[in-house]
């Protein structure tokens, strides 16, 4: 996968792993999502959530960190290959977000992502839209995040 | 009981259609480069060189940045004077403008609908549009979601 046109819908890739600890669910939390059933253990066991668990855009933060270190592999693979590495453009967006599971302490996600669609930009002939769909699962197989969303990707220059 | 749930923002507070700004927040390109190096760090987020390469035109905040300000100023804001029980996900995030170093935004919220849980009758469902709006009046990203409130009557019974 090096440009736009080399993507094949359909296409999936499973990005990486993370195992959630207490330390960095709070640490998170405590910065951009203070809620107290993300850094108060005790309040977060009468919560609906049951027990401490990871700020949903946490969960969904880290899919992204893996997805960009995904990108840079990709990259450095096409460069040892002597090919032109792929080029990624910002998202307008993302939809359809889901948190069907909290993320708890000693959770361990896998994150993937499958190409949905493309369409080349009629207003930046450089640039293609991809759509993805994007999925975290847990240890026992079961979802804890899906989104659909949008990347703006290089096309092959003439 | 162990609080007073009245003074706390209980599902009943919220009316469709009502708009409340609640929070303003500045960002500087420190900010920026540290969100993008933890959580997203694409050279179009973490060098201002990069980014007039890309269609940002400079070096602009990741969406997840813009995401993060929005919650936790929904945190500050309102939410943790509330009955708030999280949220089940998102239907739409919108992405419109880059949010660029000394750029300031002023995050409001409109209510679009409310309804009590059929599943759980003491939690009340708020669906709210958040807009994050920049010093010339752009809007920079929306974000179109639900959240779970107790209702004031049962509140006692939920943290």
């Amino acid at each position: 996968m090096t440009d736009f046109e080399d993507l094949e819908i359909g296409h999936e890739a499973d990005i990486g792993s993370h195992t959630f600890t207490a330390e960095e669910i709070i640490a998170f939390a405590r910065r951009w999502d203070p809620q107290p059933f993300h850094i108060d253990p005790e309040a977060a066991a009468r919560s609906l959530l049951g027990g401490l668990c990871a700020s949903g855009w946490h969960t969904a933060c880290v899919w992204m960190r893996l997805n960009v270190e995904y990108g840079k592999r990709l990259a450095a693979e096409a460069l040892a290959a002597g090919r032109q590495p792929p080029r990624f453009g910002p998202s307008p967006g993302i939809s359809n977000l889901k948190w069907p599971r909290p993320v708890y302490v000693g959770d361990t996600i896998s994150y993937r992502w499958r190409i949905s669609g493309k369409r080349p930009l009629a207003t930046r002939p450089q640039w293609g839209l991809v759509e993805h769909e994007a999925l975290g699962v847990n240890q026992n197989g079961q979802p804890v995040l899906s989104f659909e969303g949008k990347f703006f990707m290089g096309r092959r220059l003439s | 009981m162990t609080d007073h749930p009245a003074k706390r923002l209980a599902f009943e507070d919220f009316t469709t259609g009502e708009t409340v700004v609640f929070h303003t927040v500045t960002v500087s390109a420190a900010d920026i480069v540290d969100f993008a190096t933890d959580w997203d760090p694409q050279p179009m987020h973490l060098d201002e060189e990069a980014g007039r390469a890309s269609p940002l035109g400079g070096l602009a905040a990741s969406g997840w940045h813009m995401i993060c300000l929005i919650m936790r100023g929904m945190c500050d804001g309102f939410l943790l004077n509330s009955t708030s029980q999280g949220s089940p996900g998102v239907d739409e995030v919108n992405w419109l403008k880059p949010l660029k170093p000394g750029d300031t935004l002023t995050i409001r919220y409109t209510v679009l609908d409310t309804r009590i849980s059929r599943s759980r009758p003491h939690i009340g469902l708020v669906h709210f549009l958040f807009e994050a709006i920049n010093q010339r009046g752009e809007t920079v990203a929306t974000i179109r979601n639900p959240i779970m409130f107790a209702r004031r009557d049962t509140a006692e019974a939920t943290p």
